[in-house]
């Protein structure tokens, strides 16, 4: 119990996946979408790093993966909240239940 | 799951409360009332007095105070992180385990609090705890780079960046959107048996050597291994941030001009 394991990160990180998809499936608004899928990735990080540090001989090519999952994760924050700006000037709410024709 | 966080609160507007123009007598300079800034907002309220902060200030105190908190906690990981890689093989470290409960308890509070708050201003707030304890596990797996990182892009670019979405697509920073009560329902029991089956078969796998035996890299290994190895997927995310640059420019722009 003292010794901490891979085990423990990985309920840790589980526990960031349950999170991130409840906060995916219950929020309406389109930044707190976007946050949970923050958390997601945050958890998939984490696993990585887990991984890297505990069954990886070399111990680097997990913390790599890390980085670009960091790196895809900025860009995708980027796009995401310029779409959102761009909803919110169509529709005046960033609701995604209204979100129902294409080109408004 | 709970909704009931923020059942009977209203939305809040920051700034202080204005004295009503015919109600309570008015002095000149009002003195304090004596509740710290820190007082519950319905109990300074009706007060006139000036010296209590709006609302978007004790929010930026609470952060502050988390920041200074999450970085004295992060420099002891990191310490521990280093070290343990070195200890573990004689003595479990106990520092590490100490170290590594405490982030995770502060890792399922801030999610819980991220899946339980209404506003999407709490939900940043909470969001910046969580990544900010992220970091904390980083530096307790001795990924110190990687911490840095986290810390750095996530907490000071991501985050920030969802905050101005958070400005700019809101009237009131304080707007609900509210979902169904048998949504909420549904989507945390399919939640939480996701939890519970995560965990059961975790506890059922077995791995093949699993032991920590690095003391952690160290980053010039990273950077030389970014620039042999992992070249080509360096040089592309290079050109995926230009192209999200450029995307990102080009939706946001006002198309009215």
């Amino acid at each position: 119990m003292l010794t901490i394991g891979l085990m423990h990160y990985l309920v840790v990180a589980a526990v960031l996946l349950c999170g991130g998809i409840f906060v995916m499936a219950t929020k309406r608004n389109a930044i707190g979408i976007l946050m949970g899928v923050e958390l997601v990735l945050n958890s998939a990080n984490v696993n990585l790093i887990a991984f890297d540090r505990y069954l990886c001989r070399a111990g680097i090519d997990g913390q790599i993966l890390a980085l670009f999952v960091i790196v895809l994760a900025a860009a995708e924050a980027a796009i995401a909240v310029a779409i959102c700006v761009n909803f919110y000037r169509v529709l005046a709410t960033i609701d995604v239940d209204r979100a129902t024709k294409l080109q408004g | 799951m709970g909704n009931q966080e923020g059942g009977t609160s209203k939305p809040r507007r920051g700034g202080v409360s204005k004295p009503r123009p015919g109600g309570m007598p008015k002095p000149k300079a009002p003195a304090c009332c004596g509740m710290g800034p820190l007082a519950p907002q319905r109990a300074w309220r009706r007060c006139a007095c000036p010296c209590h902060p709006g609302a978007h200030r004790r929010v930026a105190a609470v952060v502050l105070a988390l920041a200074v908190t999450l970085a004295g906690t992060g420099g002891v990981a990191m310490a521990a992180g280093e070290t343990a890689g070195v200890v573990r093989g004689e003595q479990p470290g106990l520092l590490e385990a100490v170290l590594f409960y405490l982030v995770a308890t502060g890792v399922v509070i801030s999610v819980l609090g991220i899946c339980l708050s209404r506003s999407v201003v709490r939900m940043a707030v909470w969001l910046f705890v969580t990544l900010g304890l992220v970091a904390l596990l980083y530096f307790l797996l001795a990924a110190t780079f990687l911490g840095a990182i986290q810390l750095i892009v996530y907490v000071g670019g991501t985050l920030v960046l969802l905050v101005f979405g958070v400005m700019l697509t809101s009237r009131s920073p304080w707007a609900r959107y509210n979902c169904r009560a048998w949504e909420l329902y549904g989507a945390g029991v399919v939640c939480l048996v996701l939890l519970v089956s995560l965990c059961l078969l975790l506890g059922r796998a077995e791995w093949v050597g699993t032991q920590a035996t690095t003391p952690g890299v160290p980053v010039a290994r990273i950077g030389e291994v970014l620039l042999s190895k992992y070249v080509l997927p360096f040089e592309a995310a290079g050109v995926l941030l230009f192209i999200v640059m450029v995307g990102a420019a080009h939706l946001a722009r006002d198309t009215k001009k």
